[in-house]
């Protein structure tokens, strides 16, 4: 089932998109309804947030003051920075007015005048995508004061327009953040604010806003369209809908594929991405983005892909980034890249995440070199540990969460590593055959510039 | 240059300096400074056209972002230390980004850099002799599933090899081709304010 992405070719040209339905009937139906009754909608369909914290959304939308008395901000969070993350970029590419028709249903059900779309800078390319998306938009009087003529509101609608504007990122991971992303927008640099106040009370220039994932904005329109309980049957009831994973490191055929939420993780392996190179068994999977907790590879069976079942196996969905590394990989190696990454990435504020991100890379840079002992393995627990929630923002768990975890997870790894001695390696995981029949692997990423 | 001359130059670059936009630009930009409920908000789209005219943003880029969005330089050059995508110094008119981030390290992302610094003789965030080129090891670009990649200036080379990057600069090299201009778009008229 494909809701996100479907495979409509040109589904980007705004003619193809209105043939397909788009900017219609399901506007209008919204546009019919009194706006809190959209956000209902939102609330039963289940839809939890794409960016990373699954947040249920409706919940979210309801926290925004009532009425339009007051201004209110929409911000679509298209940072995507977290390592292993590259799906919102195939909404920019592959379906952009989806988003966009995302963005007047929900900048309706908030009454909100104006949504900004936040897209990080190295993405140039798909913000033209976009840009071209939102152009045509405008020109055929979908988005912007022609709105109202457009959508003649009837029943129980208000008269609505609202304008979109497509901000261009300069490189910064933390601005992912929801208060950097607001901060950055407004022209500063991108620090976290400290929270409360939160973004629906004192957001975008002291104005209620709501930020929300360009994945999950991209589902309103769907669940407009067939309504909040079919929505809800789709996948995992917990954590309904598609997903859309992005599958890379050592797979055979890497891309971002959409499947219904609770899909399991060794098919998303094996049956989409068609399993590891050479056969090999694999050794470790991140299966949210880079600063979710790693899987150990003998412990993949039955493990599916939605929120609450990640959480139980003592990980997180986080952005649905699917990292894959086969029995060869060196761990500690890994981990000392991640580490590195956080390190350069923290904004300095806080001093367990300034200090204790540049400690975690050097402890692991110095076990990496075979300089390191025992007592460091112990340090680099002792350190992520006094990160962690002692921060402004949730980069410091970022930071700390990936190596607590490995060490916890990949003891072994570190014990050969400290000392000459041999250890096991990690006992791995069984190779699985590709399913036969039943999942049709769709390969959806298409890589922009093929080389030669 | 003599003291009067430093003194000239200042008071020109404060009160006085040409501004770097055409007409044209300048209306653009009132346009999208509307956009936004304080002109502030327009720093970044501002740096990046100073950026996108000149290659990097020198002291004047800054003094004129802060004219345009109201704030202090001091602000502007806090906001362009920032930013990893703002150059503070000349960079190569094709800018070499490679990511090592895990997805390309353990696809071959490092040895592809190390391939790059040894084919153009520079290293992170250096510029060849000629001006032709500048070299960056960058984090995460968003394209894992392409790992591993490079990127020239804004166009993205997925799954290549060390031998595929490196036919990528010799072919700049040859022909000097900038990688094909992508279209690009006006802003969609503001209407709704
Ligand atoms: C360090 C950090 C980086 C983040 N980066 C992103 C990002 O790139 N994209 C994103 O959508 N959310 C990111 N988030 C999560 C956002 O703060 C926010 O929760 C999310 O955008 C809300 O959208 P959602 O409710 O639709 O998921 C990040 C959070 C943290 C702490
Ligand atoms: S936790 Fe790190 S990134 Fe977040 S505000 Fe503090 S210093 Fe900045
Ligand atoms: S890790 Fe290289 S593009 Fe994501």
């Amino acid at each position: 089932m494909k809701i996100i992405l479907p495979d409509i070719p040109n589904l980007r040209d705004i003619d193809v998109y209105v043939k397909n339905g788009g900017y219609g009937a399901t506007l209008l139906k919204a546009f019919s309804m009194r706006p809190e009754a959209v956000t209902d909608e939102v609330k039963k369909s289940g839809l939890r947030g794409r960016g990373g914290a699954a947040f249920p959304t409706g919940l979210k939308w309801t926290f925004m003051p009532k009425g339009s008395d007051r201004k209110k901000f929409l911000l679509i969070n298209g940072d995507e920075s977290e390592p292993g993350s590259f799906k919102d970029r195939q909404i920019f590419e592959f379906n952009p007015h989806q988003m966009i028709e995302g963005i007047l249903l929900a900048s309706y059900a908030m009454q909100v005048s104006h949504a900004y779309v936040y897209i990080r800078g190295e993405y140039a390319h798909w913000i033209r995508m976009v840009e071209k998306a939102l152009a045509d938009a405008y020109s055929r009087g979908f988005v912007g004061d022609r709105m109202r003529e457009t959508f003649k509101p009837a029943g129980e609608g208000v008269p609505y327009s609202v304008d979109i504007t497509v901000h261009k990122g300069a490189g910064a991971y933390i601005v992912g953040e929801e208060s950097a992303l607001m901060n950055s927008l407004e022209g500063e640099r991108g620090y976290p604010r400290i929270k409360p106040p939160f973004p629906a009370n004192f957001g975008l220039w002291g104005y209620p806003t709501t930020i929300n994932n360009v994945e999950t904005i991209a589902n309103i329109p769907p669940i407009m369209q067939m309504g909040a309980e079919a929505y809800a049957k789709i996948g995992e009831p917990k954590h309904p809908g598609t997903l859309l994973l992005g599958v890379s490191g050592h797979v055979n055929r890497p891309g971002v594929y959409e499947v219904p939420s609770g899909t399991l993780l060794t098919d998303m392996i094996y049956n989409y991405a068609q399993g590891v190179p050479g056969n090999k068994k694999i050794k470790l999977v991140i299966p949210g983005g880079s600063s979710m907790p790693p899987l150990r590879g003998d412990s993949l069976e039955g493990v599916k892909m939605d929120a609450e079942s990640l959480k139980a196996v003592g990980s997180s969905i986080g952005t649905g980034g699917i990292m894959v590394m086969d029995e060869d990989t060196d761990i500690v190696k890994v981990l000392q890249r991640i580490s590195k990454f956080y390190w350069h990435e923290s904004c300095g504020q806080c001093t367990p995440c300034r200090e204790g991100t540049g400690w975690l890379h050097k402890i692991l840079k110095r076990i990496n070199a075979g300089e390191g002992s025992k007592a460091d393995v112990e340090l680099l627990e002792d350190v992520a540990k006094n990160i962690e929630g002692r921060t402004i923002c949730a980069l410091g768990e970022a930071a700390a969460w990936p190596v607590k975890f490995t060490v916890q997870r990949f003891p072994e790894e570190f014990a050969q590593k400290v000392s000459n001695e041999p250890h096991d390696q990690v006992k791995l995981n069984k190779v699985h055959a590709l399913r036969a029949g039943g999942l049709e692997p769709v390969e959806i990423h298409v890589p922009l510039v093929v080389r030669k | 240059m003599d003291e009067e001359d430093g003194a000239w130059l200042n008071f020109r670059r404060i009160f006085v300096l040409q501004t770097m936009f055409t007409e044209q630009e300048q209306n653009e930009l009132s346009l999208l400074i509307k956009r936004y409920e304080k002109p502030q908000a327009a720093l970044l789209p501002v740096l990046w056209r100073i950026q996108e005219k000149q290659g990097w943003i020198d002291q004047d880029g800054m003094q004129e972002a802060a004219k345009i969005c109201g704030v202090p330089k001091s602000h502007v050059l806090g906001v362009v230390s920032f930013y990893t995508m703002f150059f503070e110094k000349p960079m190569g008119r094709h800018h070499v980004q490679v990511c090592t981030n895990v997805s390309c390290m353990i696809r071959g992302g490092e040895k592809i850099y190390d391939t790059m610094k040894e084919c153009l003789g520079i290293g992170h965030l250096e510029r060849t002799p000629d001006g032709l080129f500048s070299l960056e090891e960058v984090e995460c670009m968003g394209a894992c599933g392409g790992a591993p990649m490079i990127a020239v200036g804004e166009r993205f080379f997925e799954k290549v090899t060390a031998e595929d990057a490196a036919a990528v600069v010799q072919q700049i090299r040859n022909t000097g081709t900038v990688p094909a201009p992508i279209e690009t778009v006006q802003l969609p008229e503001l209407t709704n304010l």
